[in-house]
């Protein structure tokens, strides 16, 4: 790119949380040129959504501005009058959020909201300012535009809102457009085709784009640089490809070492008999005969059988709405199946009473939220000893003993017994499940997306202590999620699931090196994998060759 | 939207229905015999036999309650043992009376505290908005029948500005009408005031933290336009529930206001029947102040889309 | 250490010497609250008798004290019997769930359907207008409120991961109900009760005021107030003190609710 004057300068801004006056972004500096894509990289608590709304001049009423500049086109934006700045907004700086079910006003409808930027911006008359709106609809992709124009957000799926919220931004061509997590809420499939729409968009009309996100293999794919953010502080700044090949800084070796990546595929034992065997299993779900309304039950499991060997760690992937949440909570025991069997070590469960208990007493469940999963009125001692209750023959003193054991083991010394779940932060209470889901030594243990709440940094932690376990007890996991690379680093074995039913299943590597179905194929190519090289660089590599 | 409508007047249908079973047994409840509780100390063993076959006492009570409902279902609330009045009548003659005192008094608060909140919301934390959440929160404290004390001890008694105690139909002489019940609405609109504010202002800080309240900013719109386009609308859902919920309240518990200027409302009506033990005038009362609430309810949750276009949606 | 906020502050400071003059009143006040002196009839307030005296000689202070006593009983028995009955029928139809839930709601929102005090004063009129007719009747008018919030608490509570996590582990339904679900209804319940004291007060107030409470010549300030109307031209003390007392309690009630709603609410944290 040729040296022109940079669109947006970023210098030495400091903000600090007015009360405590902890620097929350510390002496930030970094600039985006005219047409350009940079991306701010940072887990949560580095500052990177702060000072990227500072850009508007949205700084939060707590938060003070300390010193620094923020020059838009040569302009000072920390100074300028709410005029000016209101002139700005919109017209030439547009933002897209993260949340596409709050980002728009639920009880105004898409046209207006769509008409009120140009009505502001632009000398237009209702008819031309309708016509460009439509225009722009189209070009996002909504089908029907005209429907669109007098319909409610809430009529329209998160990514397709997420779509209308790019319209609506691009509708006024601004030179700069701050994009804060603008697919993390969205399923992986989804989550490519809306940022090639945003990228093309931009490309189109030479807005630059300032992208905010956790997302380090994302971001590195779309921008050509990147600013690493850490608790405030800008810790590394440069080119994409440098800066993935060649990280400098110690917390950008960290965020990619981080990242996900594929291990030497594990021995697992031939056995006979199956730890777990699923056989046809069907789960409905509603169906309810209201007073006033006759539902039809709907659907969520189309026969499912499966198979997890003693030993084997076996994962289950789809997008929202597959069903392998609800397949996960079928074998739990949490959901009641309309038909099907669940067979325990040959036994099927619900044919005697003690077929059911050793199956009960032997699996266990990590979920996904850290925050819900705690009864947060218990001490960690007490969360992590609960399951011992129900077994028999078992000494006190041996509980105690086998409580301080597994909080050692999950790396939570003995000060953690007495505290409560709000002292502890996301991943130590992802530990505490864990803990609590193997105290009893199970040989069959469920995670439902147990990473997927956590920071970059504390997931891989919590997979590697998760994968040590595995190891230590070997125990048999069926493990949920939606994060393919999660799947590839845990996983011997992968199904695939698509609408409640199983698409495809294989070893990890035939399934993501040579995969069969459409759907796994798309799944595929909508995330870039990850390649380790030397110095603690990566190389990223679409999967399934370059998109088109 | 029709599916929505149908949805909700049907779904009060089986409340009414229970309303009506709890008054209907709540009177069966009384010791004694219905016939001669309802005809009181004027009652001759004729009157009572009478009654009582007309009310199917020597049937079974699911039988006695489906001649009472049918009676309901035609107006027919019985007679009033003291005036020997047909009871709707009575009750709806009242009514206007305190239903007049009531609407005004919750139309002239909500155009008030509206307002009000949400600008404590959009100013929240500054002196305005902590000066506006103290004043609602003491006039929420202040119980009406004192705040009415005062009220009359100083414009009526010190100033001498305001007729005293008493009633005059506004029909019959319009400004008197007025005057009387100047301070009885004022009364109630200081009251709820604090109630409203308190809750347009929780809600409004609810919205105001929202995406959309930044995406409109960010599109470049003024603070007034942000605050009255994108979040008053949103945020006025909950307040308007609360609105509805407060008209009844205020008619459940007009009495004491009712008691402090001696109007001859629905209150004072029910309160006096209880004294005099007028169980017809009793089960009047509360199956209509019950029925009307339910009603009035109806209304504001039909009217609930205005606000928020999802409830259709379900 | 944090201070604690204003709002806490002011309204525990309010209520706290509601409870003291309450308490010392069962034991001491400067006169019998019922002894007639027809000499010191409608006197000013003086240092004889700092809040003067009513129309029958009696002490107004003493009567006020007295009448703290009363109200603080009357409304704590109240709020104990809607809390425990609200609690059992929310927790049993939250548990059991199915058309045995809805038809018990059914009924509840029912009972919600009478506004205000109307429930109140139609039981009084069936129980009969004295201390304990009070008290059950504002209790049962109360508890389907209470109901109501435990209900809804129980279900998001089942939504909960921690709820599926105790079923998982092999808790049956009655255990994981006792031992995670109705601890997590004491904060809920104590907001609510908190707040329902405040209303239960007020509405004993207003009944008294009406004549339907508890029967004189037993002090509470809102039969106080009811007999002070005839005579507010002459003795203003009379309106202006049992007034006084029941706002500046409502005031510290509605204050310390206010307070633990920040605190204990979640949602409302951000807010703040």
């Amino acid at each position: 790119m040729t040296s022109t004057k940079p669109l947006l300068e970023v210098d030495g801004l400091t903000l600090r949380v007015g009360a405590s006056g902890r620097t929350v972004v510390n002496n930030v500096s970094f600039c985006v040129s005219p047409g350009e894509i940079v991306g701010i990289v940072g887990e949560s608590g580095s500052g990177k959504t702060l000072a990227a709304r500072a850009v508007m001049g949205f700084i939060p009423p707590a938060v003070r501005l300390i010193s620094g500049s923020i020059r838009f086109d040569g302009e000072e934006v920390t100074t300028m009058a709410p005029k000016r700045l209101r002139a700005i907004r919109g017209a030439r700086v547009g933002m897209v959020f993260q949340e596409p079910m709050t980002s728009l006003n639920p009880s105004m409808l898409i046209g207006r909201q769509l008409e009120e930027g140009l009505a502001l911006h632009r000398k237009l008359d209702a008819a031309g300012r309708r016509e460009l709106i439509l225009d722009m609809l189209r070009r996002v992709g909504i089908r029907d535009p005209e429907g669109a124009f007098n319909a409610y957000p809430h009529q329209y799926s998160g990514g397709m809102r997420q779509r209308i919220m790019l319209a609506s931004v691009m509708l006024l061509k601004p030179a700069l457009l701050l994009a804060d997590e603008p697919t993390t809420a969205l399923d992986a499939v989804v989550q490519r085709d809306v940022m090639e729409l945003m990228v093309d968009l931009t490309k189109e009309n030479g807005t630059a784009v300032l992208l905010i996100s956790h997302d380090l293999g994302m971001v590195a794919r779309y921008c050509s640089r990147i600013v690493v953010m850490c608790q405030g502080d800008v810790v590394e700044h440069g080119n994409s490809e440098d800066i993935l090949a060649r990280p400098q800084h110690p917390y950008t070796r960290k965020l990619l070492a981080a990242m996900p990546h594929r291990e030497p595929a594990r021995e697992v034992p031939e056995a006979g008999t199956p730890l777990v065997a699923v056989k046809d299993l069907v789960v409905d779900y509603g169906g309810r005969q209201g007073f006033f309304r006759k539902e039809q039950p709907k659907r969520a499991l189309h026969g499912i059988s499966l198979s997890v060997k003693p030993g084997e760690v076996v994962s289950v992937v789809g997008g929202s709405g597959s069903g392998k949440t609800t397949l996960g909570h079928a074998i739990a025991g949490l959901i009641k199946p309309s038909e099907g069997a669940i067979l325990f070590n040959g036994k099927p469960i619900d044919k005697s009473e003690t077929a059911y208990w050793d199956y009960r007493l032997n699996c266990q469940m990590v979920f996904q939220d850290p925050y819900s999963s705690l009864d947060p009125r218990m001490t960690i001692g007490e969360l992590v000893g609960e399951p011992l209750r129900l077994v028999k023959g078992m000494g006190a003193a041996e509980k105690k003993a086998r409580l301080a054991e597994v909080l050692g083991e999950v790396g939570l010394g003995d000060g953690f017994a007495e505290r409560y779940p709000h002292e502890l932060s996301g991943g130590q209470r992802q530990r505490v499940a864990i803990a609590r889901a193997i105290i009893r030594r199970p040989s069959f243990v469920i995670a439902d997306e147990p990473v997927s709440a956590l920071d970059v940094t504390v997931r891989a932690q919590v997979l590697e202590l998760f994968a040590e376990l595995q190891k230590k007890h070997g125990f048999s996991c069926l493990f949920i999620s939606h994060d393919l690379g999660v799947v590839e680093q845990v996983s011997d074995r992968v199904i695939v699931m698509q609408d409640g039913r199983i698409v495809e299943e294989g070893t990890r590597d035939q399934i993501f090196d040579a995969p069969q179905h459409d759907y796994t194929r798309k799944l595929l190519s909508a995330v870039p994998g990850l390649e380790s090289m030397a110095d603690g660089g990566v190389r990223l590599f679409w999967r399934l060759g370059e998109p088109a | 939207m029709l599916r929505f409508a149908l949805t909700r007047i049907l779904m009060s249908v089986p409340t009414l229905l229970i309303v009506s079973v709890a008054v209907f047994g709540l009177i069966r409840l009384i010791p004694g015999d219905p016939a001669s509780l309802m005809l009181g100390d004027l009652a001759t063993p004729a009157s009572i036999a009478d009654l009582q076959a007309r009310l199917g006492l020597d049937q079974s009570v699911p039988v006695q309650f489906g001649i009472w409902f049918g009676n309901l279902l035609k107006g027919d609330l019985g007679q009033s043992i003291n005036s020997q009045q047909a009871v709707l009548p009575l009750i709806l003659q009242r009514f206007w009376i305190s239903a007049q005192i009531v609407l005004v008094a919750v139309a002239l608060a909500s155009l008030v505290a509206v307002p009000a909140g949400v600008l404590a919301a959009w100013k929240q934390d500054t002196s305005l908005d902590l000066s506006l959440v103290a004043v609602a929160t003491l006039l929420l404290s202040i119980p009406t029948f004192w705040l009415g004390l005062l009220l009359l001890l100083f414009f009526g008694l010190k100033l001498e500005w305001l007729p005293v105690v008493g009633y005059v139909s506004i029909a019959e002489n319009p400004l008197a009408g007025i005057l009387y019940l100047v301070m009885p609405i004022m009364t109630l609109f200081l009251h709820e005031i604090g109630v409203i504010l308190r809750m347009a202002r929780a809600s409004t800080l609810e919205v105001l933290r929202l995406d959309y309240i930044t995406h409109a900013r960010a599109k470049g719109l003024t603070e007034s336009a942000v605050l009255w386009n994108h979040a008053f609308k949103n945020a006025f859902g909950p307040t308007w529930t609360l609105i509805g919920l407060v008209l009844g309240n205020l008619l459940g518990g007009i009495a004491v206001v009712e008691t402090v200027f001696t109007i001859p409302g629905l209150g004072r009506l029910l309160v006096d029947s209880i004294f005099a033990r007028d169980y017809p005038v009793i089960q009047g009362c509360m199956l209509f102040v019950a029925f009307t609430y339910v009603l009035v309810n109806l209304v504001i949750d039909l009217c609930y889309p205005i606000f928020d276009p999802r409830v259709t949606a379900q | 250490m944090r201070l604690p906020a204003p709002n806490a502050l002011v309204g525990g400071t309010l209520i706290g010497f509601l409870a003291i003059v309450a308490s010392v009143s069962a034991l001491w006040t400067p006169y019998d609250p019922l002894r007639l002196s027809f000499r010191a009839k409608l006197a000013a307030p003086s240092a004889m008798h700092w809040l003067g005296t009513d129309e029958f000689g009696r002490d107004v202070l003493s009567r006020l004290m007295a009448g703290a006593a009363t109200s603080v009983w009357i409304s704590l028995l109240t709020v104990a019997l809607a809390v425990s009955l609200g609690t059992v029928i929310g927790l049993f139809s939250g548990y059991v769930r199915g058309w045995v839930d809805r038809t018990i709601m059914a009924f509840n929102d029912a009972l919600l359907a009478f506004p205000g005090i109307l429930l109140a004063l139609g039981l009084l009129a069936v129980v009969g207008a004295n201390k304990y007719g009070i008290i059950l009747a504002l209790g049962i008018a109360y508890a389907p409120s209470v109901a109501r919030i435990v209900r809804g608490t129980v279900l998001s509570l089942r939504e909960r991961e921690f709820i599926s996590a105790s079923r998982v582990m092999g808790n049956s339904e009655a255990f994981t109900m006792l031992r995670h679900i109705l601890p997590n209804c004491i904060a809920p319940l104590t907001v609510l009760a908190t707040s329902m004291f405040g209303w239960v007060l007020l509405a004993e107030s207003s009944l008294s005021f009406l004549g339907l409470g508890v029967p004189p010549p037993a002090p509470t300030w809102g039969n106080m107030l009811a007999g002070s109307r005839p005579y507010i031209g002459q003795a203003v003390w009379l309106g202006i003190f049992p007034g006084l007392c029941i706002s500046l309690t409502l005031l510290g009630i509605n204050l310390l609710g206010d307070a633990l709603r920040d605190k204990l609410d979640p949602r409302m944290r951000g807010a703040r």
